[in-house]
Order: C-alpha cells, then sequence, then structure tokens
C-alpha cells in the first residue's frame, strides 16, 4: 500500500477472503458463501452492460491447464478472466501426457516461470489440484479434480438457487443421478448442506455413495433414496447429473435405458415436487436421458441461466483470489 | 495529535448550500445533470446536493451510485480486495452532464477510477467532479470544479470527512496520523 | 571371531524364555554366552561393556516382510541402505519379498540376493521366493529348487494369486517342502482401482474406495484351500476386523494359520491420507479405528502371531504425484519399533507381548533352520537389540538412512527409540549420542 492512496482508502471495506487457492468449499464459511454471491451480483451487473469489461485484473496472467478435454468450463473460466482484462494462456493437456509421466509439479513450475498467477487446473485425479496447491507459488483453482471437487460449479448452483429461492437454508434439494462419481455433487453437497438445506441423493443403489458408516457429519446427513417419487416428494431444487455412458460398461448399471425408465427427469415425475421447484443440470446435458427435453427447456428449467451464472461466479473468485499478497 | 474539526454541521450545511448554487450557476440546463455519488460518502453528499439544487430550482436532479472498485489501480497490490458494491445509474448517461461527487480529493486517483468507470457504462456530454474537500497532494492532473473546503495538509495527516448517513455525525476533522503509510 | 561383549543393568525381555526381569548379557564368540543378576560378570574379563541402564535389551528384531529393491530399482532401495536401514530400527534378521526385478523365482536370483547380503549386509538376509513364475499368476515357479537355494516362504507379495486352482497347486506342491505360503490377500477385481479404505473419508476425497471385503474372500479362500491341502498358510499384513475374525475361526478349527500385521496399521487409521498425503497410501490401505482396535486384540489374544513392517520404500519423485499414480508402501524400517512402542505407553500391548511379536514369533516361522534365533537363552546367536523405551525424537525422513523418505510419520514424535542393534556378537548400530 502506497503511502499517498491513504486518505482515499478511508471508508473502502476491505473483503474477508484469506484464500491463495479455491481447492475445494469443504472448509468455506457461510460469511464466504455470502462474498462470493454478493461479488458475483456485481459481476453480473458488468455482464448487463454494453461493455461487459473491466480492468480489475489488467496486467494479471491467468492460467489454464486442463487434463481432461471441457470446453464448457474451459471457456467459462477464460471468458470470465478477459472480462477482467486478464491475459489468458492456455494449455491443453491430455490425459495421456499423466500417463507419460510429465510431472505435475514441473508443469506447474513451468507456467509460473512464464508468468501466470492464477492457474486453473482440470485433472482425472481427485487430490492433483492439492498437490498442484502445495508447490506452486501461484493461485490454483480447481476446476475438477477427479470424483473430488469441482467448487466453481457449486458456487455457481447456490448463486443460481439464490435468484429463485430467498435463501437455502431449510430447500429441500434433490441430487439425481450418479453422484458417487460426481465432482459436482460432492461440492455441491458441502455447499448445500453448510447453507442448511436438507440433500438427498437419488439414483440406483450402485451409483450412489457406498460404505458410507455415518462417521462423518457431512453424510450422516444426506438422504439416500432409489425410489424417485418418493426423491421428489416437495422438492424445491432438483439437480440432475450428467449420466456418463461408461457406467453401463463398466457394469453398474445393466443398461442405459433401465436407468431412463427409472430415473429420467420428467414432467410427470416432477409434478410431485414443489409447484415453485427448480430444476438445474451441470451439463452437457445427455437429452432424454437423465432429463426429458420437456423438462430441460420447462418453465422450471435454469440450466442456462446457471452457465450464465457460471461466468459471473468465476468473475467474482478470479477477482478475490487475485488480491494481494497471501500465503 | 487530538484532531482539529474543520467544519461543523452548519458548515457543512452553508459549504453544500454554496456548492449547489455554484452548480445550478454553470448548468444552464439543470435537466441534462446526473448526479453520480462516488462509495462510500460521495452517495450522501450526492444527494444531498440534489436536494438543495431541488429546494432552490424546484428541478430533480437524478442522483446515482457508482462503486469504482474494479477500477483501481491498486487492485493486486493490496493485502485484501476491496468489497465490491453495485453500481447503480437511474437513467442512461449518455448526452448527460454527470456531476461526479466525492467527500475528499487528494491523489486523483479515485476520481481517474470513477471517469474511466462511467466512460464503460455511456458516453455523457461532460464529465464535472464535486468534492467537499480537496486537500493537495494530485499525482494525476486532475481537477475539481466544484469545491466545499480546500485545505492545505500534509501528507502525513489525514482528512475524515463525517456524515450522519454513514456515521451518525456531520464533521470534517484534520489529524496527524501517527502511522501513515499504514491503511486502514 | 567376534569379542566379547558384557550388556549390563538393562531390563532384559526374552519371551522365549518368559524373562522380564533386570540382568546382565554377556556375548562371547557370536553366541549368547550366559545371562545373569545384576552385576554378577566382570568388566574386566570382557572386550567391551554396554551400560544400559534404563534400557531394554531384548532378542534382535526378525522382520519377515520387507522390500529391499535390489536387484532392479536401486533408486528406491539397495540391499546395503535397507539393511543398515533395518538395523537402525533394531531388526537383525529381515526376510525380503521376491517383487524385485527380475523377481526372485530362480536359484540365481537367490544367490544374487545372497551374494550382495553377504557383501553388503551387516545383518541376516533371508530371501523368499516366488509363488509363480515372474509373478505373473499363471505357471509355478520352481519352488523345489528355490528351497534348496534356501528361501524362507513362498509369496507373490505385491500381487495375490488370483487363481484359486493354481493357489490349491502351489499350496500341494510346497507342502512336502515344508515353507509355508505367504499371501497377499488382495481380490483385485474387488480392489480394483480403489486407492483407499472405503467409507466415509473416500467419498470424501473422491477416492475410489477399497472394500474390507477385498482382502477377506481371499483370506477366506487361502484359509479354505490351506485346510484342504494340510499345508501352513501365513496370512501377510491383515488389516481389517472381518479378517481377523475369520484368521481367529479357522485356528479355532485347526487349520495351519498364521498371520501378520504391519505398525502402520495397527497405529494409523485412514484419516492419514487427508489433503491426499501419498506418504499414507499403502495397500492394503490404512483402515478405520474400530479395524485396529481388532488388529491390537487379535494380537494380543494370539489371532495374530506376528508384527511385519512390510517396509516399501519408494524414491521421493514418485510419491510427489498424483494420489492415483504414486505408488503404495510406507518406508517403515526405522520407525517400526519406535510407532509400536506407542501401544505398550498407551496401555494397549504389553511390553513383552510386543517384543514376542517381533522376535519369538516370526522365528517360529523361520523353524531353526537359521541358527537360534529371536532369544536370548544361552547358546542362540547373539543377535541382540537394545532399545530407550521412553526416549522421545521427532521422526525427520530426510535423516533415514533408507532411500525410501516415505514415511506418514514425518514430523511426528515418537518415544521410545534404539540406542545399540547386535548382530552375531558385533555392534552393528550405534545411535550417535
Amino acid at each position: 500500500m502506497t503511502e499517498n492512496s491513504l486518505n482515499e482508502n478511508q471508508g473502502i471495506e476491505a473483503v474477508s477472503w484469506n484464500r491463495k487457492h479455491l481447492l475445494d468449499i469443504d472448509d468455506f464459511s457461510t460469511s464466504e458463501f455470502d462474498l462470493v454471491m454478493k461479488t458475483a451480483d456485481v459481476m453480473k451487473d458488468v455482464l448487463s452492460r454494453p461493455i461487459k469489461k473491466v480492468p480489475a485484473l489488467r496486467g494479471k496472467t491467468i492460467g489454464t491447464l486442463f487434463y481432461e478435454p471441457s470446453t464448457r468450463t474451459r471457456s467459462s473460466f477464460e471468458l470470465a478472466a478477459k472480462n477482467l482484462s486478464a491475459d489468458v494462456v492456455n494449455l491443453a493437456a491430455s490425459s495421456s501426457s499423466i500417463a507419460k509421466g510429465e510431472n505435475l509439479i514441473d508443469t506447474v513450475h513451468t507456467l509460473e516461470a512464464v508468468g501466470v498467477d492464477v492457474l486453473i487446473m482440470r485433472h482425472p485425479i481427485a487430490g492433483a489440484s492439492h498437490l498442484a496447491a502445495r508447490y506452486a507459488k501461484s493461485s490454483i483453482i480447481n476446476a475438477g479434480d477427479g470424483a473430488h471437487a469441482h467448487p466453481t460449479q457449486a458456487l455457481l448452483d447456490m448463486y443460481t438457487i439464490l435468484k429463485h429461492k430467498p435463501c437455502i437454508q431449510g430447500l429441500k434439494i434433490v441430487i439425481l443421478g450418479d453422484s458417487r462419481h460426481s465432482r459436482v455433487a460432492r461440492s455441491n453437497i458441502w455447499g448445500f448442506t453448510a447453507m442448511g438445506a436438507s440433500v438427498t441423493l437419488c439414483g440406483p443403489r450402485s451409483l450412489l455413495p457406498v460404505g458410507l458408516t455415518g462417521q462423518h457429519a457431512v453424510y450422516s446427513n444426506i438422504k439416500l433414496e432409489t425410489d424417485i417419487s418418493l426423491a421428489l416428494d416437495g422438492a424445491d431444487v432438483v439437480m440432475a447429473l450428467r449420466m456418463q455412458k461408461e457406467r453401463q460398461s463398466a457394469g453398474l448399471i445393466p443398461d442405459i435405458r433401465e436407468y431412463v425408465a427409472q430415473f429420467r427427469l420428467t414432467s410427470e415425475r416432477l409434478a410431485a415436487a414443489r409447484p415453485d421447484v427448480v430444476v438445474m443440470h451441470p451439463g452437457p446435458v445427455n437429452e432424454d436421458i437423465e432429463i426429458s427435453s420437456e423438462v430441460a427447456s420447462g418453465p422450471h428449467s435454469v440450466i442456462n441461466e446457471q452457465v450464465s451464472n457460471g461466468l459471473a461466479v468465476r468473475m467474482a473468485v478470479l477477482y478475490l483470489i487475485t488480491g494481494g499478497n497471501k500465503e | 495529535m487530538e484532531p482539529i474539526i474543520i467544519l461543523n454541521r452548519e458548515d457543512i450545511r452553508r459549504t453544500l448550500g454554496r456548492m449547489a448554487h455554484e452548480i445550478i450557476e454553470t448548468n444552464k440546463n439543470l435537466s441534462k445533470i446526473i448526479m453520480i455519488g462516488m462509495r462510500t460518502r460521495g452517495v450522501p453528499l450526492a444527494n444531498r446536493l440534489a436536494a438543495y439544487i431541488k429546494a432552490y430550482e424546484e428541478a430533480r436532479i437524478p442522483v446515482g451510485v457508482l462503486d469504482f472498485s474494479l477500477y483501481r489501480d491498486d487492485l493486486g497490490s493490496r493485502d485484501l480486495q476491496p468489497a465490491v458494491k453495485s453500481t447503480s445509474i437511474p437513467s442512461g448517461i449518455d448526452g448527460k452532464v454527470v456531476i461526479l461527487v466525492d467527500d475528499v480529493l487528494f491523489t486523483g486517483r479515485s476520481a481517474r477510477a470513477a471517469m474511466d468507470a462511467l466512460i464503460d457504462l455511456g458516453r455523457p456530454s461532460a464529465i464535472k467532479l464535486a468534492v467537499l474537500v480537496d486537500r493537495g497532494h494530485r499525482e494525476l492532473p486532475i481537477r475539481a470544479d466544484y469545491v466545499g473546503k480546500n485545505i492545505p495538509s500534509s501528507k502525513d495527516e489525514e482528512v475524515q470527512v463525517k456524515l450522519s448517513e454513514t456515521d451518525n455525525l456531520d464533521e470534517v476533522s484534520i489529524y496527524k496520523n501517527s502511522e501513515a503509510g499504514k491503511c486502514l | 571371531m567376534s569379542s566379547s561383549i558384557l550388556i549390563k543393568n538393562g531390563r532384559v525381555i526374552d519371551p522365549a524364555g518368559t524373562i522380564d526381569r533386570q540382568a546382565d548379557v554377556l556375548i562371547r564368540n557370536g553366541l549368547i554366552s550366559n545371562m545373569s543378576g545384576k552385576g554378577q560378570f566382570e568388566d574386566a574379563a570382557v572386550d567391551q561393556v554396554i551400560d544400559a541402564e534404563g534400557m531394554t535389551v531384548c532378542p534382535g528384531l526378525i522382520d519377515l516382510h520387507c522390500h529391499l529393491r535390489e536387484p532392479g530399482q536401486e533408486d528406491k532401495e539397495t540391499i546395503k541402505t535397507g539393511s543398515e536401514a533395518a538395523a537402525k530400527g533394531g531388526f537383525t534378521t529381515i526376510c525380503c519379498m521376491p517383487n524385485t526385478k527380475p523377481p526372485i523365482d530362480t536359484a540365481a536370483a537367490v544367490s544374487y540376493v545372497n551374494s550382495i547380503a553377504a557383501r553388503d549386509s551387516a545383518i541376516r538376509i533371508l530371501p523368499i521366493g516366488c509363488i509363480t513364475k515372474n509373478r505373473k499368476g499363471e505357471e509355478l515357479a520352481p519352488m523345489y529348487e528355490l528351497a534348496q537355494a534356501g528361501v524362507v516362504g513362498f509369496s507373490d507379495d505385491g500381487s495375490p494369486v488370483i487363481d484359486a486352482s493354481l493357489m490349491l497347486r502351489a499350496m500341494q506342491y510346497a507342502g512336502p517342502l515344508g515353507l509355508p505360503i505367504i499371501e497377499h490377500c488382495e481380490d483385485l477385481l474387488l480392489s480394483g482401482g480403489g486407492l483407499m479404505n472405503e467409507g466415509d473419508l473416500a467419498n470424501i476425497f473422491g477416492l475410489p474406495g477399497i472394500p474390507a471385503a477385498a482382502e477377506e474372500i481371499m483370506v477366506a479362500r487361502d484359509i479354505l484351500l490351506a485346510k484342504n491341502t494340510g499345508i501352513h498358510i501365513h496370512i501377510a499384513h491383515i488389516s481389517t476386523r472381518g479378517s481377523v475374525e475369520i484368521v481367529r475361526f479357522a485356528k479355532k478349527l485347526g487349520i495351519k494359520v498364521t498371520a501378520e500385521v504391519t505398525p502402520h496399521h495397527l497405529t494409523l487409521t485412514e484419516t492419514a491420507v487427508a489433503g491426499y498425503n501419498t506418504n499414507a497410501k499403502v495397500n492394503p490401505p490404512l483402515r478405520r479405528d474400530d479395524d485396529v482396535q481388532s488388529l491390537i486384540e487379535g494380537l494380543n489374544d494370539g489371532t495374530i502371531d506376528l508384527i511385519s513392517t512390510d517396509h516399501a520404500p519408494h524414491t521421493t519423485s514418485e510419491k510427489e504425484q498424483e494420489f492415483g499414480l504414486a505408488p503404495a508402501g510406507i518406508s517403515g524400517f526405522e520407525t517400526a519399533l519406535s510407532s509400536l512402542l506407542s501401544l505398550v505407553h498407551q496401555g494397549k500391548m504389553e511390553m513383552v507381548k510386543l517384543i514376542e511379536a517381533m522376535t519369538v514369533a516370526p522365528a517360529g516361522i523361520l523353524q531353526g533352520r537359521f541358527g537360534k534365533l529371536g532369544t536370548l537363552s544361552p547358546g542362540s546367536i547373539a543377535d541382540v537389540t537394545i532399545f530407550d523405551p521412553n526416549r522421545e525424537w521427532r521422526v525427520d525422513a530426510s535423516s533415514f538412512i533408507s532411500r525410501g523418505k516415505n514415511t506418514p510419520l514425518h514430523g511426528k514424535t515418537l518415544k521410545g527409540k534404539v540406542i545399540i542393534t547386535i548382530s552375531r556378537g558385533e555392534v552393528v548400530y550405534r545411535l550417535d549420542p
């Protein structure tokens, strides 16, 4: 802080955000959630203007390091960074480069050597971003690590819900589909339960979490339900997860048709939910598999809103994480 | 050092009244004016100036709120990012005369940031700057069009504006900051 | 020939002779010469006097299960560094698993290890031979030839023998050789892709879980095959409550089964994996408190016979990888006894029981084929470990002799430290004062 700007800092309220990295939201306080939501509101306002660009991150370099193909998340982050006037460098690494033994820590250090301040990372192995953060000087944002976490997706989902509901506390939220392998589900479970929602995971038993003993609070407070009509009964929010076709070949379900017959989110099934139910999907949607086209584009669906809110939430996260020199 | 009170409640009332008159004098077409308060204390000042103008001339001046945090030139070098707040401009600013209102004009960096923010929102026909206090020490070629009070100060002094809307008290004071250089 | 040593004033524990008292131990010509009450031997009559005041004197520790990586993976460990690390941990006999490159599945490989050991190791190294050729689980290894070359048992450790009929034939074939089959019990289809213990934490960390049943099914299968063949099956690194119960039941039926447990499964739980700590990635995985309790009970009631380290050194760069890519294993020699002493300090296990599980019990598996080991009775080989049960120290992996710095105990304070290790009457390790 320069001496000169002293007086003009009077009355400037600093944020209570001391995170260098965003790896998961498992340890977020409610005030941190609140801060992200409020900051995202400002970013959403920026996005509504004819000039959708502010100079907040001028001179910063944001790197994306994606070991899994994901045009959607990567473009969302890239656009968020550009809207904040940061420079973006994209490194597309394939899963095969992991197999070839390219060392993750070396890759992170290489990107830092060319001046990356924030590194947005997606990796097929749980904990990879934790590993990177342990050795990185730059800030690491986890854009998905294996089946573990996808914190910005959870934040944008919470943000989207809050655009339709006064608060998350007390809501009945159903996550429908393969929650066993879903990082989106896993991060959302932290966020929703932290804000006081009651969460039900619904799907075939072989795609729901396994081996739960109730030792850990976060999983002792969620419900597992294999009957979709019971799960949807009185639901405020229903989030359908993408059904990965590999689950069939892995023998976790007999076939997709059988999944569709039991668990596709249809208007008939949705009728059991509250009349003001909000229908979500992290995308990309397999239409008429996990969700019917009618519901996906119907009046309850906020799927497109999730995408545009994702941009605002990622701008908020980038803005918050680039402040100062945190250690 | 004990703060020295420069302006009390009455002084502030008179000063703002005089500034309102100056604005009326120098702007023949009041309907083109939009008053925009710079967060935080520029906002109540903008409201008060608009109220005076209405009292003197029966003209309703729209008042907006500008948060220019995202345009600051010290982002990233601060320990913590400033909390961003909403910006709300009641009508478009295209072709309008925008009067930016702030409490203290010092280095000019806030005014610079605010102007950049404004220009991203539209193309006003003119931007003018009104401040309650000008304490000197400009770092940028910026001057105010309407100044409530010039307060010559040294850099290790602090000028503090308190307003009833934000601080439950109307008062401008100056005091020596023994810890100059450390921001609040 | 070795010199004479008098170890005075120590608490001597020799579970084989049910001895636990203050006594002096006299070593001559590489053998335990005599033991007597305090102060009965003349200092002047020996070359070297060790004052073991406040310390515990016990038979040299025996490890039935470790990985020395030589030949083939000398960047992880060598016979030299591994044996020195073992001596520092109080071990005087270590049995190395055959998953080297190439594996120990021929007499030539056995004699190679033996020759390097003779050159580089001050302690006894006893190789274990493969059950199947190249550890592939397809064809039997030449078990007769391996037995002749001196292996102490057969194992494909690291991999189980998946094909039950092959395992049955291995048992039938090994039976007359009089050596145990040591099985790494894991149903690879059940554990497939798993990275940590299945349960709440695996769900929270988003890591695929390894169910307890993956181990228990193989424990049960191998016990049934051992019943069928009458041979001795030794269950390696048992880790779940269910496995303990199966072994307990099998022993009741009189089936010839023994079982071992590692120091880490006795003292750590799956929570050590938090933060994706690859140094806590081990196979079988660290389990839950309930399993740990059961393992301690099993050891106390004799269901589990002995403690083996499963010392599994890996390079730092291999461990500094994504959790899913890092190899499983813990470098255990240099912390084994110290970490296990926590069980004694916490009152969960008698000191005598702990020493028994690390000396006379593993010696029993060796059947006296390498001399009288695991005891301090007169005439036995002078392998002796002297440790201070109360000395506190902080684990610093960088100071390990082992090339494997992979320990989840780095930075932790342990109570109890090996002071002197004597192998065949020679001091092979002495803690710097």
